[in-house]
C-alpha cells in the first residue's frame, strides 16, 4: 500500500533568491530523513513561490517495513541471573527464547511503523534545522532566542497523506489541509484535499505553485508583448527566475519611457532597469536599445494593468532622470578635474590616497611603454589614461552605480573629446576582472592594465597585506591573475616581480594552469628550475614539454631518465668524483676532503681530469656506450642553444636524439661494472642525461 | 473604498488617515521626537521600546534630516527634510502584513488595480548596532515601506521581536496624489474661501536655506566641538544612570556627524571611526536602558 504524501510550509515572503535552494534542500533533508526510517517515494517533486515551499512524495508505502533481530543471550548452563537479565532485556519470557546448541537466542519483532508517524517526527525536525541562508524570529514565542526560527514568518503547515492530515506540531502551528490563495485574487482559505488536488487547486486561487510554470508564463508572454511592439527581449534568465520568484500570479506588462532619456548611456538605463527595478530591457530590431520596458505584476488588474504601467513608468522616470542628471552633471567637470578629488580618498591606510596610486600606476605604465614591454603604444597616452583612470570614482553616476566604474570614466574622456585609445584604456582597465574575462590587448590599455594590477600587488606585498588562507580582502590573488592573463595573452616580456611576490606569481599561475587543463606535474616540472620571473618563457617551456611527454620519444626519454636517475640516487653518485684511468685502474682513494688543487698536481690524477672535460674515458669503450657519448656531446649544445633562444621545443627534440642511444645503452652496458673506473663513468653518463634533461624541466617530478 | 485616482488624500490627510487607521489597531499615537534625526527608527519609541519583553505598539510621524540629500529644494524627489510615518508593534502580531495591507486600502490604494509586492530588503543600521529582516514594499515598482522585523538593536537580542513599518510620506503622496513634484503636493484641501495649500510653499525656503546651511555655511569647528561635547555629556549621563539622557546625547552627535560628512570635512577612514563614535553612544545607551529596567541581555 502506497500514499501520496503533500507538505506546504507558508510563510510570509521568501526571498526570491533563497526559493531554488531552499527547495532544493527541503527535498534533499526529506529523502535523507525518510531514508533513516527505511522509507523512500517513488518520485519527489518540489514546489516554491514567494509564499510557500511545498514538496510531493510520490508512492510513498504507509507503512516501514516488519524488521526482526535477533540477540544472542547467555548459556543454557548460565547462572540464573544471567538469564534474568536477558529476558528483561529483551522483554521477552523463557518459553519465547529458542536454545540453539546450549545458548539462549532471542528473536525479537520489530514491527513496522506508520509513515505517518514517521513524517510527524520527521517534518518538524527539518523545519527546526532547515539551512536557510538569514532566518529570525518573530511575534510572542521570539520573548525566548530560542524560538523556532524561519526565514520569513511562518505562517502555516499543509500535511497530507493521501488525503490524512499528518498531526503534528511545530511551535504552535498545527499541521493541517487549509492553505492560503492569492494574497488578493484569492480571499478565504482553501482546504487541499490530497497532493494530486493540490496545485490545480491553488491554481483556482490564483496561484501557480510550479516555479518553472511562472518562468515559462513571464518569459512567453514578455517576448510576446515584445513582439506586438515590433521590438525584441534581451534575454535575461536570471531576471525571469528573479520574477518568477517575486510572483504567484504573474503577469508582464510593456511600458513606455520617453525616449529623451535614451541619450544617457544604455549601460546605465539597462541597470537602472533590471537592477533597480527588475524590469527586462528591450531593443530593436536595429540592435539599439528601446525606450520601452517590461515589468511583471503579480496581479491581473481590474484596469488592465493601466495604472501598474503608467506607475512604473513614472518610477523609472524618476530614476532616469536622476541618471541623466548625473550624466550631465559629471560632463560638465573634465575628467583631470574630478581626479584632483582623489586625495581626498585613502586608498589604504599605510599606502596614502588614490592620487597617490595614481602618480604610482601613472609612472609604471609609461615606464613600460618606454622600456618597449608593452609596444605600440604612445607613452603620453598610457600616462594620461593612467591619472585619468580612475577620476569616475568620484562622479556622481559611479557613486550611484558602483559597477559602472571605468566604463563611466571611458564614456567621459570620449565626451571630453579624448583620444580613442586614452578613453578606452580608461574604460577596460580594469580588466581582466577574474578568469573568463575579457583580457585587454589594445596597447595603451595593457600598459595601464596591467601598471595598476601590478602597483596594487607590489604595494600590498611591501606592506606584507598579503591574502593568507580565504582571506583576501584586497583581491590581489584577481589582481595576479589578471597580470598574468595580460602577460600571457600580449606576450609581454617583463621580470614580474620578485621574492614574496614571485612566489605568489607562481602559485597563481599553477593554479591558472591546472585550471586550463595543464597536468600539475608538468608545472611542477617546470617551476621546480627555480628563480623563473618571466612568465612567457615559463609558460612556453609547459607548452613544449606538454606536447613532448606526449609523444613516444617523450615517453622513452621520460623512461631513460628515470632509470639513470634511480641509479644515482641508488647509488647516492653526485656526479662529482673523477674516474681514474691510472695503469692499475685503482684510482685515487677518495676520501672527500681531499683539496682540489693538490689533486691538480698529480699527472695520473690531470690525465683523467683531462679525459673527463673530453668526456672519453681511457679505458675501451663498448659500442653503446661510445654512441651513448657521441649522443650526449651531440645534443648537450645543440639542447644548450635551443634553450638559450628560448625554442624549448628545439631542445627537447635535441633531447629526443637521446632515447635510442640510452635505450641501447640500457640493453647492453652494465653500470655496476668491477672495474671502478668503468662503473665511475657509466654512472658520470647517467648523470650528465640527467643534467642535460633537466636543463628543460624537472623531469624527477613529471609522472608515468 | 474609494481608489486614489477619484478622491487622493492630502498630505495632511494622509497623516490623519493613517493615525486613524493605527489607534484603530491599539497603537499609542505619539508626537514627533524633538530632536534632529536621520529616521523615524532613531526616536527612542522605536529604539529603546524595542528593546525589554513588554508589549509596546505606537505610531508617530517623524521630520528627518539627511542633510545630504538636500538638493537646494531643486531636485523634484530629493529633500534634507522629509516626513517617515513610522509604526512599531511588539511582539510583532502575526497578522501584521494583513493590518499593512489594510493601511493601504485605508489611504486608497487598491491591490487589485496597484502591484504591491514585499521584495527582499534586509535593514541594518551601523549606527545603532541594529539589524532586523524584512522587505521594501513596492506599489507599481516604488519602494513606500520598509517593514522590519527587529532581531537586534543595540547589540541586544530583540526578546520578543518587534515590527517596525516605515513610510515615506512624502513619495507615498505624490503616488496617491499623481504629482511629480515634491513642491506640487497638495498639503491640505481648499475649506470655503481658504485655499489649499502646497508642500512647496510650506517647505521650499526651508529646503533652500537649510541646503546652504548644511553644505556651505555651518560653521565646521564648532560642528567637531559639538560632537565632542556630545560625547562628553553622553559619559556623565551614562555615570549618572540617565539613559535617556545619554541616548539624546547619542542622537545629537549622530546628526552632528551627519552635517559634518555634508560640509564634506570628514575623509573616509575618519567616517569608520566618526561611525563606530555613535554606534558606541547608541549601545552604550541600549546597555544603560537595559541595566536601569532591570533586563537581561
Amino acid at each position: 500500500m502506497s500514499a501520496d504524501f503533500l507538505l506546504e510550509l507558508r510563510c510570509e515572503e521568501i526571498p526570491a533568491r533563497m526559493q531554488a535552494k531552499a527547495s532544493e534542500d527541503l527535498a534533499r533533508l526529506f529523502s535523507d530523513r525518510l531514508a533513516e526510517a527505511g522509507l523512500k517515494a517513488g518520485k519527489l517533486t518540489s514546489y516554491a513561490t514567494p509564499r510557500r515551499l511545498a514538496l510531493i512524495a510520490h508512492d510513498l508505502p504507509v507503512a516501514t517495513q516488519t524488521v526482526s533481530e535477533e540477540f544472542k543471550g547467555p548459556r543454557t548452563s548460565a547462572p540464573p541471573q544471567a538469564l534474568e537479565g536477558f529476558l528483561r532485556k529483551t522483554g521477552l519470557t523463557q518459553d519465547q527464547l529458542e536454545d540453539r546448541d546450549g545458548v539462549w537466542f532471542a528473536v525479537v519483532e520489530k514491527p513496522g511503523r506508520a509513515t505517518a508517524n514517521v513524517l510527524a517526527e520527521a517534518i518538524p525536525a527539518i523545519v527546526r534545522a532547515f539551512p536557510w541562508p538569514k532566518s529570525m524570529r518573530w511575534g510572542d514565542a521570539s520573548l525566548s532566542t530560542e524560538s523556532l526560527r524561519w526565514v520569513r514568518p511562518l505562517q502555516g503547515v499543509v500535511a497530507l497523506l493521501g488525503e490524512e492530515i499528518v498531526p503534528f506540531e511545530i511551535e504552535g502551528i498545527a499541521a493541517d489541509r487549509v492553505t492560503a490563495g492569492h494574497r488578493f485574487h484569492f480571499e478565504g482559505r482553501v482546504a487541499i484535499t490530497s497532493a494530486a488536488t493540490y496545485a490545480q487547486q491553488l491554481r483556482a486561487a490564483h496561484v501557480i505553485v510550479d516555479q518553472a510554470e511562472r518562468r515559462v508564463i513571464i518569459e512567453a508572454r514578455a517576448n510576446a508583448l515584445a513582439a506586438e511592439a515590433g521590438l525584441e527581449l534581451i534575454p535575461d534568465a536570471g531576471l525571469v527566475a528573479e520574477n518568477a520568484g517575486l510572483t504567484e500570479w504573474p503577469v508582464p506588462l510593456l511600458g513606455r519611457f520617453d525616449p529623451a532619456f535614451l541619450e544617457v548611456p544604455p549601460e546605465v538605463i539597462q541597470l537602472t532597469l533590471r537592477i533597480n527595478q527588475k524590469y527586462f530591457v528591450l531593443r530593436d530590431k536595429a540592435g539599439a536599445l528601446a525606450n520601452a520596458f517590461i515589468c511583471t505584476a503579480n496581479i491581473e488588474a481590474k484596469d488592465g494593468g493601466a495604472a501598474i504601467v503608467a506607475g512604473n513608468g513614472k518610477v523609472l522616470a524618476a530614476r532616469l532622470s536622476d541618471a541623466r542628471f548625473f550624466w550631465e552633471q559629471d560632463k560638465k567637470t573634465r575628467l583631470e578635474d574630478h581626479a584632483r578629488k582623489l586625495a581626498r580618498i585613502t586608498f589604504h591606510e599605510k599606502l596614502g590616497t588614490v592620487a597617490d596610486k595614481v602618480e604610482r600606476v601613472a609612472k609604471l605604465a609609461r615606464w613600460l611603454v618606454e622600456q618597449g614591454i608593452v609596444q605600440g603604444a604612445d607613452a603620453d597616452q598610457a600616462e594620461q589614461a593612467a591619472r585619468l583612470a580612475k577620476a569616475d570614482l568620484v562622479t556622481e553616476m559611479v557613486g550611484e552605480f558602483p559597477e559602472l566604474q571605468g566604463l563611466m570614466g571611458g564614456y567621459y574622456a570620449r565626451a571630453e573629446g579624448l583620444p580613442d585609445a586614452v578613453a578606452d584604456a580608461i574604460r577596460d582597465h580594469y580588466k581582466p576582472v577574474g578568469q573568463g574575462d575579457e583580457v585587454p590587448t589594445a596597447p595603451v590599455t595593457v600598459a595601464v592594465s596591467l601598471a595598476d594590477k601590478l602597483d596594487t600587488l607590489r604595494s600590498f606585498f611591501a606592506i606584507d597585506e598579503k591574502p593568507t588562507g580565504s582571506r583576501d580582502p584586497f583581491a590581489l590573488r584577481r589582481a595576479a591573475l589578471g597580470c598574468i592573463q595580460l602577460v600571457t595573452t600580449n606576450g609581454l616580456r617583463l621580470p614580474i616581480a620578485e621574492g614574496d611576490l614571485l612566489d605568489f606569481f607562481a602559485d597563481r599561475l599553477k593554479v591558472q594552469q591546472r585550471e586550463a587543463g595543464v597536468r600539475h606535474d608538468l608545472i611542477d616540472a617546470v617551476f621546480a628550475l627555480g628563480g623563473e620571473d618571466d612568465l612567457v618563457r615559463l609558460l612556453a617551456r609547459v607548452k613544449a614539454l606538454q606536447s613532448f611527454v606526449g609523444t613516444d620519444d617523450g615517453a622513452n626519454l621520460l623512461a631513460g631518465y628515470k632509470r639513470a636517475a634511480n641509479i644515482l640516487k641508488k647509488e647516492n653518485w653526485e656526479g662529482e668524483r673523477v674516474p681514474m684511468a691510472t695503469p692499475d685502474s685503482q684510482g685515487i682513494a677518495q676520501t672527500g676532503e681531499e683539496d682540489p688543487l693538490v689533486a691538480l698536481d698529480d699527472a695520473a690524477v690531470a690525465g683523467a681530469l683531462q679525459d673527463h672535460a673530453s668526456g672519453r674515458p681511457a679505458y675501451a669503450l663498448e659500442p653503446a656506450e661510445a654512441a651513448l657519448l657521441d649522443a650526449l656531446d651531440a645534443a648537450e649544445p645543440r639542447a644548450d642553444a635551443a634553450n638559450a633562444a628560448e625554442d624549448f621545443e628545439g631542445a627537447m627534440a635535441a633531447l629526443a636524439t637521446l632515447r635510442a642511444p640510452i635505450d641501447a645503452f640500457f640493453e647492453s652496458v652494465t653500470v655496476n661494472d668491477a672495474d671502478p673506473a668503468k662503473r665511475g663513468c657509466r654512472l658520470n653518463m647517467l648523470t650528465r642525461i640527467r643534467a642535460a634533461v633537466n636543463k628543460v624541466a624537472d623531469f624527477s617530478r613529471i609522472e608515468g | 473604498m474609494q481608489d486614489i485616482a477619484s478622491a487622493p488624500l492630502s498630505f495632511q490627510q494622509l497623516i490623519l488617515t493613517l493615525h486613524d487607521y493605527w489607534a484603530a489597531q491599539g497603537c499609542v499615537i505619539l508626537q514627533p521626537f524633538d530632536m534632529e534625526v536621520g529616521a523615524g527608527t532613531f526616536h527612542p519609541a522605536t529604539t529603546l521600546r524595542a528593546l525589554g519583553p513588554d508589549s509596546w505598539n505606537c505610531a508617530y510621524v517623524q521630520p528627518s534630516r539627511r542633510p545630504t540629500d538636500g538638493r537646494y529644494g531643486e531636485n523634484p524627489n530629493r529633500l534634507q527634510h522629509y516626513y517617515q510615518y513610522q509604526v512599531i508593534m511588539k511582539p510583532s502580531p502575526p497578522d501584521l502584513q494583513e493590518l499593512y495591507l489594510g493601511s493601504l486600502k485605508a489611504i486608497g490604494i487598491d491591490p487589485l488595480v496597484h502591484d504591491i509586492r514585499f521584495v527582499e530588503d534586509d535593514w541594518e543600521s551601523p549606527t545603532l548596532g541594529a539589524w532586523g529582516l524584512g522587505w521594501e514594499v513596492w506599489c507599481d515598482g516604488m519602494e513606500v515601506t520598509q517593514f522590519t522585523y527587529f532581531q537586534q538593536m543595540g547589540g541586544f537580542d530583540c526578546k520578543p521581536v518587534a515590527g517596525e513599518l516605515t513610510y515615506g510620506l512624502e513619495r507615498l503622496a505624490m503616488y496617491i496624489q499623481g504629482v511629480d513634484r515634491y513642491h506640487d503636493l497638495r498639503f491640505n484641501d481648499a475649506v470655503g474661501n481658504r485655499p489649499a495649500v502646497t508642500y512647496g510653499e510650506v517647505f521650499l525656503a526651508n529646503e533652500q536655506q537649510m541646503s546652504k546651511w548644511n553644505f556651505e555655511v555651518a560653521d565646521t569647528e564648532k560642528l567637531f566641538r559639538w560632537f565632542k561635547d556630545c560625547e562628553a555629556e553622553y559619559e556623565a549621563c551614562v555615570a549618572a544612570d540617565v539613559p535617556l539622557a545619554a541616548y539624546e546625547q547619542a542622537i545629537k552627535a549622530s546628526h552632528v556627524f551627519n552635517l559634518l560628512q555634508a560640509r564634506g570635512v570628514i575623509s573616509v577612514q575618519e567616517r569608520a571611526s566618526y561611525m563606530g563614535r555613535v554606534r558606541d553612544m547608541a549601545k552604550g545607551s541600549c546597555e544603560a536602558w537595559m541595566k536601569i529596567n532591570g533586563w537581561a541581555a
